[in-house]
């Protein structure tokens, strides 16, 4: 009877673990409309596959009355499980145990989770909820955040790395995210900021709330910090599930293939574009026209909207859209947009997924301000990410490409595979309007009726160039399509490439404009 | 979601109809620096002002000692001139480019 009193003690010790801080302190936690850190867990993984490692870990700080408190799994939770099947590793913040803080052995635990997740080669999903520093453990506090920032820069490319802030994430901490992959954000619930409300008051005389400094909404609209957005917990978790299902589980594997499905019948490709370069409409359209099932995840949907990226399949498989958007600031290149596109390449490169570019945009945004932002350095990011991407890569003119986003959006000059044009396309040093009045300056201005003659130019000049068979001409378009052409297009070059093969010239690494 | 009008944005003197972000819509028109006013380069808390109005001071002098990030800052003229106007006073929190002196 021995063992079966071991089991007993077994389970009651485990029992007391799941309470974390104490039933008091998950009241106060539910009270704020959050889950628990193990029911979030679970309600991210397949049901039944959660296993807990590390539950019995305790610090063993002495200093300032550590030594007499006991904190369960010392406020984090650490384990292994199923998305649909796919192996992940994860880890919890628990808020309910001393404010989810960092101290010594929490790190420990989450590094002992990161490395699991590198050497088995599996997605990690960290879930942040935690009020800091865990002060009384001082620099091995630091030494917590500094360990995991070297894996999550260590993994980078090599396994998805998802970060979920349900709670504070404040000060350092806040790193650990910011090097990964995809952040995840809940209104009212989320509150990322390196200094709080309190220290910007004290210093500098601001009062401002945590919501308005460092809440859901501001890291997706203003900073680009998050990268999705939701209303509630039970929101976010579906979107990390939807998410999972789009990625391969590492660097070496592709994505997982799906049944083929034709797009819906509503989108009619060939009514979404007007003839008219300078009226807007929405380029998601066109992407859902294209995309198995009409499904495009998009991503950092409220920031820099001028950009739309995000996931899709085309033919079972996972593709990256990148689109110019006309419908919000004409679809220009800016200092944001750039940063936008030029991350997500990188990632669709470093996971062996296709990248699906639309190009419509008039060129880069103009103003001191865009200037003195650096959207030399910024927009380089895009030259530079599109350049370097050895993944399949196919481009779909729609409309403008003119000047230097022309050649930024994925123009065959930067390696695409297949560039293909509508008849809709103008690809041009820039809008005939510009180019006529600096072609025919002389003759615009002494001519007695200047504005007659300046309207005959840009006439002039868009008959003549203002299309895509002047860069067909020259091979820089491999084929002018109809709208209606495309989708069976884009699966036929990605099936084409398929085994695309490209050496680039040994290097450690490259120097990217960041 | 925000509303926010369609408007008008032109590039190589074409006009697109499109939704115009925040920042951009309320983005400032540029003002080049002038150099005679003295401007906290950081928020912070006037200690003392070293000037008053009237007073001719020379390029390099030193005009107001701002508290800001834990270091007393002090906060020198780029111009010979003279003392136009002192905008705050020993004590005053300041916002970041808020002019603190003018010289003329």
């Amino acid at each position: 009877m021995a063992l079966e009193k071991k089991i007993r003690e077994l389970k009651e010790k485990r029992e007391k673990m799941l309470l974390g801080g104490g039933e008091e302190a998950i009241g106060k936690q539910k009270a704020m409309g959050k889950n628990t850190a193990r029911e979030r867990i679970m309600a991210i993984l397949d049901d039944g596959s959660f296993n807990e490692y590390d539950m019995f870990v305790e610090h063993d700080a002495r200093d300032f009355g550590m030594d007499k408190k006991h904190l369960p799994s010392d406020g984090v939770v650490i384990g292994t499980g199923t998305v649909h099947g796919n192996p992940v590793a994860i880890f919890a913040q628990d808020f309910t145990v001393a404010g989810g803080s960092l101290g010594l052995m929490h790190s420990r635990k989450i590094t002992k989770i990161m490395d699991h997740a590198l050497k088995m080669r599996i997605p990690l999903i960290g879930i942040n909820d935690s009020g800091g520093a865990r002060i009384q453990e001082g620099v091995n506090s630091l030494a917590g955040y500094g360990e995991i920032f070297f894996r999550n820069t260590i993994s980078s490319g090599v396994i998805p790395q998802i970060s979920v802030i349900l709670g504070p994430c404040a000060g350092g901490a806040v790193y650990s995210p910011a090097l990964t992959d995809f952040v995840f954000v809940v209104e009212n619930i989320s509150k990322m900021f390196i200094t709080g409300p309190e220290v910007i008051k004290t210093v500098l005389g601001e009062e401002i709330s945590m919501e308005a400094l460092g809440g859901a909404r501001v890291h997706c609209e203003v900073s680009g910090n998050a990268h999705f957005f939701s209303m509630s917990e039970d929101e976010c978790f579906s979107q990390i599930k939807r998410l999972i299902s789009f990625i391969p589980r590492n660097n070496e594997v592709r994505a997982q293939v799906t049944e083929v499905r034709p797009p819906e019948s509503s989108y009619d490709i060939d009514r979404i574009v007007p003839g008219d370069p300078t009226l807007p409409y929405d380029v998601r359209e066109v992407i859902r026209a294209v995309a198995d099932s009409s499904d495009f995840f998009e991503i950092q949907e409220m920031y820099a909207r001028n950009m739309v990226i995000g996931f899709g399949r085309l033919g079972g498989r996972t593709v990256g859209f990148v689109a110019n958007q006309p419908m919000e600031m004409a679809g220009v290149l800016d200092v944001d947009s750039s940063d936008k596109a030029a991350r997500f390449i990188r990632y669709c490169d470093a996971f062996s997924i296709p990248i699906i570019t639309f190009v419509d945009l008039p060129g880069y945004l103009p103003g001191v301000d865009q200037e003195h932002a650096g959207v030399i350095r910024h927009g380089a990011k895009v030259l530079y990410a599109y350049s370097e991407a050895t993944v399949p890569k196919l481009t779909v003119i729609l409309r403008k490409a003119y000047g230097g986003g022309y050649i930024a959006m994925s123009s065959r000059h930067l390696g695409a595979d297949f560039v293909f044009a509508w008849p809709t396309a103008e690809i041009a040093v820039m809008g005939p309007e510009g180019a006529a009045n600096i072609i025919f300056r002389k003759e615009i201005t002494t001519a007695a009726n200047p504005d007659e003659v300046r309207r005959q130019k840009v006439e002039e000049y868009k008959e003549k160039f203002a299309n895509p068979y002047v860069a067909a001409s020259r091979g820089y378009v491999d084929a002018v399509i109809e709208p209606s052409e495309t989708r069976r297009l884009l699966l036929h070059g990605l099936e084409v490439s398929e085994n695309k093969d490209v050496q680039m010239p040994w290097k450690k690494h490259g120097i990217p404009p960041f | 979601m925000e509303n926010r009008d369609t408007g008008r944005l032109t590039v190589d003197q074409t006009d697109y109809k499109t939704r115009l972000s925040r920042s951009y819509a309320e983005r400032k028109p540029y003002a080049p620096p002038v150099p005679g006013r003295i401007c906290s380069f950081i928020p912070g808390t006037v200690v003392e002002i070293l000037v008053s109005e009237g007073d001719s001071v020379s390029e390099g002098d030193d005009i107001v000692i701002l508290d800001a990030m834990k270091m007393k800052n002090r906060l020198k003229s780029h111009i010979s001139g003279r003392v136009a106007a002192v905008n705050v006073a020993p004590g005053d929190r300041v916002t970041k480019g808020a002019v603190l002196v003018e010289i003329v």
